[in-house]
């Protein structure tokens, strides 16, 4: 059993030679006399999932500005695929293959799906009409997106035409969550996917979150919720006061254990 | 046991939105049309209105009398393309007809007083125009100003502006180059006359369709209106196109300008005090949200043509012109409750 199932997941801890696509070094961000991140490193191998958990205030969510671009960090080194990069901008990182779906779901509800997978980076028709009359090849972008819902297994969203406003949370999520992982982007940062879904649409998410596993992309999901971090993360990282406590994975630690380090009332 | 229970909800998940669809009723199926085309609305109430207004008189489907429609539903609907582009956005613009009529009085006074050349005088035309929508812009963007609190200022200070510029004077037709007024020239349509005016109104609601119907610009219009922080993290630069929308508004409303020489045969700096809420009345009653990111031209020329077919047809009736008035208040209430009727899908 355990053989089996280290052999499915990857064990970046005990496998020196991988290298991790995004990685943080003593990140330390303090706002004023407030520590926020108080020298936090992290890596993010390809392929897994890495969840971020932790209580309010314990810098998860400045980590995580950190690393999509929304902060600055004061000190500390960022590397992507083995890379010192460091991002002024959230578009900074977006250029870079980090794309970020934000808690409040950024898609635009009166476009359709298709538009909204292709929002701000629309793609032109061939010839005069795409290039002097900026023609979008609408036909183009929704076969593309019809091609890439169906890679990343969301069935339900097939009709590429239909405004998403008449979708539910779980089909938006998806929208934005297909958004993310289009374009070729290297990692893919879910901020409290689940936290406004039901338990049904909740499932939907976590599948898709599984599919990008297997696509390949890596993911990093910060949630509140600890059965959806235990059902799909491979590795969890928990953050407390600022700093690393300890990075756990669901077969070492049980739920309960996770939440005692998490509020310090166990040791990591 | 477990299996079952695991594969139960998956399988039945398989597809949420024809699952929502099923649930139908004849009135929500009716609704959903409707928020699909908006313009299918205005259009319904068109083809009634004409009907009723032609049977209820027989002049009213006369050549001569869609003639005097078309001509007076020009300028309205030609600012009202303007009004819609900003509606779009969100926004409102209260100082279109202001706009408008100081571009006229530009256009007219430096022709005839200064002797500078027709085609020339639309261009300074043209530069005023852009100014004022870079003026608006200026304001929404860098101040984050409400459109509605800017533009209730620019209003009064294009009104000033150009009552100081032309003393109250009006300029008339036969002072001005030819070409000035050659948006008033007619010319015949299967019996019925239309100015050019007319025709280059409909150009531009063709090339503005054509713009926010089949271009990133147009989508990012629609996004920005629709809700402009997922547009801003989209990667669109909001004050960008904002700032793009209110200058092809100007631009717009300088074209406007033009129309409206040709069909006062003058410029007159007292013209456009109602033209301001007529093209609002034309983008609400044509199906465009005032909340924004929802609405096409082609549903305000709709809108603009109703206004004009219920004037003339209640005036043909022999109502009272306040009636007309207070038959447009009715229009525009019943719009607006019919676009938040529609906009209640799935809430």
């Amino acid at each position: 059993m355990t053989d089996a199932a280290s052999a499915t997941l990857p064990s970046p801890s005990g496998d020196s030679d991988r290298q991790p696509i995004l990685e943080a070094r003593n990140l330390v961000k303090t706002f004023g006399k407030v520590v926020g991140l108080d020298g936090v490193s992290l890596a993010l191998y390809p392929g897994e999932v890495l969840a971020i958990i932790g209580d309010n205030g314990a810098g998860k969510s400045t980590l995580i500005k950190c690393l999509t671009g929304a902060e600055v960090p004061d000190q500390g080194e960022l590397l992507l695929e083995g890379q010192p990069v460091s991002f002024k901008r959230p578009q900074d990182a977006r250029q870079a293959g980090i794309e970020t779906v934000y808690q409040n779901l950024a898609v635009s509800p009166a476009l359709d799906v298709a538009a909204n997978l292709f929002l701000g980076r629309e793609e032109r028709r061939k010839g005069i009409l795409g290039s002097v009359f900026r023609v979008v090849d609408t036909k183009g972008m929704r076969q593309k997106a019809r091609a890439e819902l169906t890679e990343l297994g969301i069935s339900t969203l097939q009709d590429v035409t239909v405004p998403v406003e008449n979708l539910s949370g779980g089909q938006r999520q998806a929208v934005a969550v297909a958004r993310a992982a289009a374009f070729g982007s290297k990692v893919v940062v879910l901020d409290e996917p689940t936290a406004a879904l039901g338990v049904r649409e909740s499932k939907q998410v976590l599948e898709l979150v599984k599919n990008l596993r297997a696509k390949g992309i890596p993911v990093i999901l910060i949630s509140h919720n600890m059965p959806h971090v235990f059902e799909v993360a491979d590795r969890i990282h928990i953050q407390r006061l600022g700093k690393c406590a300890t990075t756990i994975t669901p077969q070492s630690h049980s739920m309960t254990e996770a939440v005692a380090i998490m509020t310090g009332a166990q040791a990591a | 046991m477990n299996q079952t229970v695991q594969t139960a909800p998956s399988s039945g998940s398989h597809d949420l939105a024809s699952e929502f669809l099923d649930r139908t009723t004849p009135l929500t199926r009716v609704r959903n049309t409707l928020h699909r085309y908006p313009a299918l609305s205005p259009a319904i109430v068109l083809v009634i209105a004409v009907i009723v207004f032609g049977l209820l008189n027989d002049r009213f489907l006369a050549p001569a009398n869609l003639s005097l429609i078309t001509q007076q539903v020009a300028v309205v609907g030609t600012l009202a393309i303007a009004q819609t582009l900003i509606i779009l956005t969100a926004g409102i613009d209260l100082s279109v007809g202001a706009v408008m009529v100081l571009t006229s009085m530009v256009i007219a006074q430096t022709s005839s007083q200064n002797g500078v050349p027709g085609f020339i005088a639309l261009l300074l035309g043209m530069v005023v125009g852009l100014a004022a929508g870079a003026f608006n812009a200026f304001l929404v963007t860098k101040f984050r100003l409400p459109p509605f609190i800017v533009t209730l200022g620019t209003l009064n200070i294009f009104i000033a502006l150009t009552l100081l510029y032309s003393a109250g004077a009006t300029v008339r037709g036969s002072e001005m180059p030819g070409v000035l007024t050659a948006t008033g020239t007619t010319f015949s349509l299967a019996g019925v006359n239309i100015t050019n005016g007319v025709v280059l109104m409909l150009l531009l609601y063709i090339a503005v369709a054509f713009i926010l119907g089949k271009t990133a610009w147009g989508r990012h219009v629609y996004a920005v209106g629709d809700d402009k922080e997922a547009a801003r993290l989209a990667g669109i630069r909001v004050n960008r196109v904002l700032v793009s929308v209110y200058l092809a508004a100007g631009a717009i409303l300088a074209v406007g300008a033009w129309i409206q020489i040709g069909r006062s045969n003058a410029a007159s700096p007292n013209a456009g005090a109602d033209l301001n809420l007529d093209s609002i009345t034309a983008v609400v009653i044509g199906g465009t949200s005032l909340f924004g990111g929802r609405g096409t031209v082609w549903g305000t020329l709709l809108g603009a043509l109703i206004v004009g077919v219920f004037r003339n047809g209640l005036s043909l009736a022999g109502l009272d012109v306040l009636w007309q008035t207070f038959a447009v208040g009715v229009l525009i209430i019943i719009a607006v409750s019919v676009d938040q009727w529609i906009r209640k899908v799935r809430k």
